[in-house]
This record gives C-alpha cells, structure tokens and sequence, in this order.
C-alpha cells in the first residue's frame, strides 16, 4: 500500500547526518573470518598454483615448438615435430559430433519426463536419469566397446553407401559395391566413440533441460491451453521457449563434459595422427586419450608436450563453460540451472 | 466480398425466423442429468489409428522385404517405425485438424526417442552386471586379490578386494582434504562479499572445466615427477582432490545461497554473532542440501579413472598403506582387466564395474534419504523432536520468569537493559 507522507519542516532534515555504523566483532567472529579468508585463499593458491604450474611447464614445450604447435599433426616431442592439430581437431570432432546426437535425444527424454510421462513413473524416471549422470564412464566404456562397436559397423556402412557422396560420410578403402570389402575400416571411429560419449553426457544434459521445462510457469501453460493449444502447440510457444537458456546451457555443459572424456574415448579410437575429418573411418584421436596412452613412455619433454596439450583442451572447454555460463545467466530459466 | 440488398435482407429472414425459434420454443429440461464433458482419456478413434497404423506399417514393410533386395533387423524397425509415423499422421488427419496432426506427430516422435533413450541407459546397466555375472556369483571375488591369480586363472581364484579397498582408502583421503575446505570456501564466499571473493569465486569455477585426466597430470608431472614421490594412494587422492574440489565449491555455494535471508537476519536481531549465525542456523538449514552435494561429489570422484590411471600405478595385491607401493581403484582395475584378451579377465572386469556402480548406487541411494528436501522442510521425525524441544523452551522460560519473581525482580516479564541470552541447543 502506498502510504503519502509529508515531512512537516523539510529544513530540519539538512543538519540530520547519517548515523556511523560500526560493527564490533567478537574475538571469535574475527578468528572465524579469519578462517574463513584463510580458506578461500588456500583455495585461490591451490587453483593458481595448478594453472600456473601446467602453463609453466607447457611454456617448455611450447618454446620449442613455437607457432608449428597449432598446426603440426604429428606427436614426436622427442624428435622435435610435435603440434595439436590432428588431436585438436579429433577432439572437437568427437565432441561435436556427440553433441549433435545429444541435443534432439535429451531434449525428447527430457520433455518426455516433464511433459508426457503418467504422473506414477514420473518420479521414478528423474531419478533413473539422476543416477544414471552418476554411472562411472567406464562402464560405457566398457558398452561401447565390447557392445555398441560391433553393431554400430551396420550403420556405418549403410551411411558410408548412401551418404558417402556427403564429404563427412565418406570412407576410404570400402566399396559399397563389393560385398567382401572388410568391415574393420568403419571400427574404432570417431561416429562410434561420440555414439558412446553422447550416451553418457545424456543424462546429464537430460537433468538439466527437465529441471527447466518443468519450472516453465503454469499459468503460462494454461494461457496457451485456453487459446487452443494442442499440447504441442503449448510445448512450443511456452515450454521451449522459456527452457531455451537452459537447454543451451545444458548442452554447452555437455560440451564440456565430452570435450575432456577420456576413458570411453581411449577404449574405443585407435590413434592417429592425421586431421581425419571423415567421421566413419578407423582412426581418430583426442587430447585426453593422448594423454592416457603417452604419459607412461613420454620423457621430461614429452610431458611437458602433453601439459602443453592439456593446457590447449583445458583452454576450450573453460571457453564452453563460460558462454554456457553466460548464456544461462542471461536467460529466464537460467536461475534453475546452477547444479 | 461484397454484399447486395438481396443477401442483406435474406440474412435479416433468417435472424429473425432464429429469433422467433428461441423465443417461442417450449423447452423441457431433459430427464437425466447432463452427462458431463469429457476433457481426457482414450477414445475409440485414437485406438483404431494407432493400431491401423501399426498393422499396415507392418505389412507394408514386410511386403518390401519380400520384394526388394533388402535385408536386417535393424532396417526393418527402422523402416516400419517411418511408415508407422506417416500413416499415423494420414489416419489422425482424416478427423483432426492439422495442428491435431503435428501434435500426434510430435507426442509419438518424443515418446518414441524417449523410450529408446531410457531402455538404452538401462541397458548399459543391465549389460554390465550381465557380463560381469560369472566374476560376481563367486564369493572370492569380493575376498580376494589378484597377487595369486594369474591370467589363465578360472574366475574361482582372485578377485577385486585390493580395489575395492584401494577405492575407498583414495576417496576417504580425498574427502578428508575436500570436505573442510571446500565447505569453508562455499560459507566464505557467502559470508564474505567483495572483490577478493569474487575472484575466488570466478576461478574456482574456471576451475571446474579442468579436465579430469589434466588435474592427474598435474600431480603426477609436480608430485612424482619433480619432488619424487613415488606413485602411491596418497597422490592419486591429491589429483581425486584437485579434480573434486572445484565442483564441491560451486554446489555448495548454490545450496548456501538458497538459505532464506530472513533466517540469517532474524539471528543477527537476536543478538548473534557471524560465527554462531553460521553454525546455528546456515548449515543447519542447509544441510541436506551440503549431504547432498558432498554424496554426489563422492560418487564422480569414485567413478573417475583418469587421474587415478595416471597417479596410483598399478598393483595386483592389497595394499592398505596410501603413502607407500601403488594402489589400484574399482574403475582402474576394469580398465585394466579388460585390456587383457582373456575371457575370463574381460569378465573380471564386467565384474569389477558392477561392484562400482553398486557402490554408486549406494552413495546415491544415501544421498536421496537424507537430502531431496529444501531448506526448512523437515522430516516427520525432525518435527517432532523440533516441537519437544520448543515445549522445553518454553518450560524453562516459564521457570526462570518464576525464579526471577521469587527472587523479587520487579518486572520479570519486562526487564530492560542487556541481558544474555541463552538460546538453548539449536540442534
């Protein structure tokens, strides 16, 4: 309520000086702040001591490789000829492609869950997909590659045939017109680990995108119904609409998750170290994966190479975090998606 | 459009002669009570399209197997499933409009998605503990480690108890590290506000994005291979730490932000200081939520191989000292049973994944019971002890307002001026 108010003598009010806050604390407030700061700076020294310590020693490796760092393919640090554009770029093509698969299956399950599913499941699927973010990867790992491998040469092959005209699809060495033609050309590729990663980053992309639809606000929902809305029409003029920060927001986070995968990558690719853009094909590779498979051999400058390439992985996905941070925090949903 | 004299006045007819029936009409009230409209539920329409689209998308597909060169399992459900949709779409649009029809589309597209997504999750599961069942039905699997059991070995002999321990030694050291201090991060940045914290807060979350495999990078290129160490429990904690500790912060600083202001300050009239504000009504309130993120927390640094792979080494014993020899973890020790081409190793490994994600399971389980409630929102039992102890309170209030009478204070109930305040054991 809005109440008038009227000072009686305006002119007493000039001379009137705000009163001095002082706060005295106690002995044991003082030594709790203290604590407190000297927590938050164990922490800030702990963080800065890692990235500086990882550009430290990368900075070794990256001196000598100089700019042909970015745009060699091959990894000999020892012999001198070593660069991240061939692990780079698989990365980012296992990554991408994952999310590419990730973003129509979670978005289906999780307006699946928060739309269509009978109110009696409903609880019990938010939390098979809980736990489900919560399973180790190596147990898709260990899917993909004892399972998933073999039945995905099927698809691969009948992409490769029909879509090979596609630059991406192509794959050398099959003919889709010889029937022997061998199969282990379409193994350990880059199509079946993003399959893999992108089963696993599902549930986590899927939380999050279901935690936001189900907060898009019911009187909303129920305009849209009373205009006449199927419940389609009500899904796509209300619910996306206002989940949109979150399910961008989830899915960078996803990104995020796939560009650093390790295990499940380095179970299913067999590493090569060449830009392989056909995502069919045998061979491909990424940072984390090198990193898992060359960190026992390598000597004090190959480690330091491979910090290198850390430090370029570690780079990418602060990037993905951030806009996914920033995306989120400029939306509406976006309160409902700090984990 | 135009409109001429002639269709005006045949317009005019018609309103009239409309009027002249609802006027002068004498209408009975039916005899029954109107049956209610109906806002939901099947009808017999909806059936009939679903289960003719089924049929024909069925024999439709068998029909092309038969006469061209086509062949597979898959191709056949992937084809059917695509003339299911089609004819689906063509049979609602017989009696719906078109927008029916994009709503039918679009349920059965995300219904089918969905359920092709979850029956693949719990696959993944199913197909683990299914692999893994020889290993898991031996009791010595859960007794035993590998130092007497070669390769060859039939799955009676060894098992995953140097991992099992190894796993629970690592992440009970990790916690011990992660825990305090991330918890006391989280209230600092709450408690806190300014510049410095700010900073701390944008790394801290910078920090999140470390991958894990470079966080165990980091320990073993500063750990063991400057300062010497060798690779042991204690380091694959660190990295554990390193990689937890982030990812700790920033949930608890959410659930801590979610504690009703109104609390803090309601405290803070009462007369309490920072110190016991926070210990007394923060983290009370918050607790469940700070359960939470710490079992969740617990359950990814638990699953995490990476940092371990590259920090713990590799052992086939048990070894329960974390500062010397090497030690293995649950998701180490499949990754490298598996790596092995023997069957029974492979099964080892299915194994030694089922046991991890059971103790997952029982993490997560743990996580459900005690958090998955907001702030404030107590348990039955929470209740009832919190009542007692208001009726406790209020005994004692009344006690001392009689000793104060009977000690001939002049105003007990009023009494001005300072006094200490005894609020009693919060918990």
């Amino acid at each position: 309520m809005a109440t008038t108010f009227t000072p009686v003598d305006r002119g007493s009010y000039e001379d009137v000086e705000p009163r001095q806050i002082t706060i005295t604390r106690s002995f044991t407030d003082q030594f709790f702040r203290g604590t407190l700061r000297s927590s938050g700076i164990a922490v800030l020294v702990i963080m800065t001591l890692v990235g500086l310590f990882l550009s430290a020693r990368a900075l070794e490796a990256l001196r000598v490789a100089g700019p042909s760092f970015i745009t060699t393919q091959v990894w000999e640090p020892d012999g001198g000829q070593f660069g991240i554009a061939a692990i780079l770029a698989g990365t980012v093509f296992i990554a991408f492609t994952a999310i590419i698969i990730v973003i129509p299956l979670s978005t289906a399950v999780a307006l699946y869950i928060s739309e269509y599913a009978p109110r009696a499941i409903k609880q019990s699927l938010v939390a098979l997909v809980d736990l489900m973010a919560a399973v180790p990867s190596v147990v898709f790992g260990l899917w993909g590659f004892f399972f998933l491998q073999n039945h995905m040469i099927g698809i691969s092959r009948w992409i490769s045939t029909y879509f090979g005209w596609i630059p991406i699809f192509s794959v050398e060495g099959s003919d889709p017109n010889d029937p022997l033609s061998t199969a282990t050309v379409f193994t350990s590729s880059t199509f079946i680990a993003a399959v893999v990663v992108a089963i696993m980053v599902a549930p986590f992309t899927t939380a999050v995108m279901r935690e936001v639809f189900s907060q898009a606000p019911v009187g909303e929902r129920e305009g849209a119904y009373a205009l006449g809305a199927t419940k389609w029409g009500m899904i796509r003029s209300v619910v996306i609409p206002f989940g949109k920060g979150g399910m961008i927001g989830g899915t960078m986070l996803g990104l995020g998750r796939a560009l650093g995968e390790t295990i499940v990558v380095a179970l299913i690719i067999s590493p090569v170290f060449i830009i392989q853009p056909h995502i069919l094909q045998n061979g491909t590779n990424s940072v984390a994966a090198l990193i898992a498979l060359r960190y026992g051999e390598a000597t004090p400058f190959g480690t330091s190479a491979l910090m290198a390439a850390g430090l370029a992985l570690f780079l990418i996905t602060l990037v993905v975090n951030f806009a996914a941070s920033s995306v989120i925090a400029r939306t509406r949903s976006g309160a409902a998606t700090d984990e | 459009m135009t409109l001429d004299t002639n269709s005006l006045t045949a317009l005019d007819d018609q309103f009239r002669e409309s009027r002249t029936r609802t006027t002068v009409t004498n209408w009975t009230p039916p005899s029954s009570e109107p049956t209610p409209r109906r806002i939901g539920g099947l009808r017999r329409t909806d059936v009939l399209a679903v289960t003719g689209a089924a049929a024909s998308a069925l024999g439709v597909t068998a029909l092309l197997f038969t006469l061209l060169p086509l062949s597979g399992a898959l191709g056949f459900i992937v084809i059917a499933y695509l003339l299911f949709v089609v004819v689906y779409a063509v049979l609602v649009s017989m009696d719906e409009t078109r927008s029916a029809v994009r709503d039918r589309v679009a349920a059965t597209i995300i219904h089918s998605i969905a359920f092709l997504m979850l029956l693949a999750l719990v696959f993944v599961v199913v197909f683990t503990v299914l692999r893994g069942w020889e290993a898991l039905v031996n009791s010595n699997f859960y007794t035993q480690d590998m130092a007497a059991a070669g390769p060859l070995d039939p799955l009676d002999m060894g098992g995953v108890l140097h991992a099992i321990v190894g796993t629970l030694i690592i992440i009970a050291i990790a916690l011990v590290i992660v825990i305090p201090l991330g918890i006391a991060c989280a209230v600092f940045l709450n408690e806190i506000p300014g510049a410095f914290s700010r900073l701390v807060r944008t790394i801290t979350e910078a920090m999140t994005a470390l991958p894990s495999i470079v966080a165990g990078l980091f320990i073993y290129a500063s750990l063991i291979l400057i300062f010497g160490l060798p690779k042991s429990g204690f380091a694959a904690a660190l990295a554990i730490s390193v990689m937890m500790l982030p990812i700790m912060i920033r949930s608890a600083d959410v659930v801590l932000r979610l504690v009703p202001g109104s609390l803090k300050e309601a405290a803070y009239a009462l007369g309490a200081g920072q110190w016991s504000t926070v210990w007394r009504v923060t983290l009370p309130t918050a607790k469940s939520g700070l359960m939470t993120s710490i079992i969740l927390g617990t359950a990814m640094g638990i699953g995490e191989t990476a940092p371990v792979l590259l920090t713990a080494g590799f052992t086939a014993s048990l070894n329960t000292n974390p500062t010397t020899g090497p030690m293995i973890s649950l998701p180490l020790a499949t990754w490298e049973f598996v790596k092995s081409p023997e069957p029974s190793m492979i099964a080892r490994g299915f194994g030694t994944a089922a046991v991890l994600m059971l103790l997952v399971l029982i993490l997560f389980a743990i996580a459900r019971i005690i958090g998955g409630r907001g702030p404030g929102n107590l348990t039955k039992f929470q209740q009832r002890r919190r009542a007692k102890r208001s009726r406790e309170d209020s005994q004692r209030f009344t006690k001392m307002a009689a000793a104060r009478v009977a000690s001939g204070e002049p105003d007990a109930g009023t009494s001005s001026g300072p006094r200490s305040l005894d609020f009693g054991d919060p918990r």
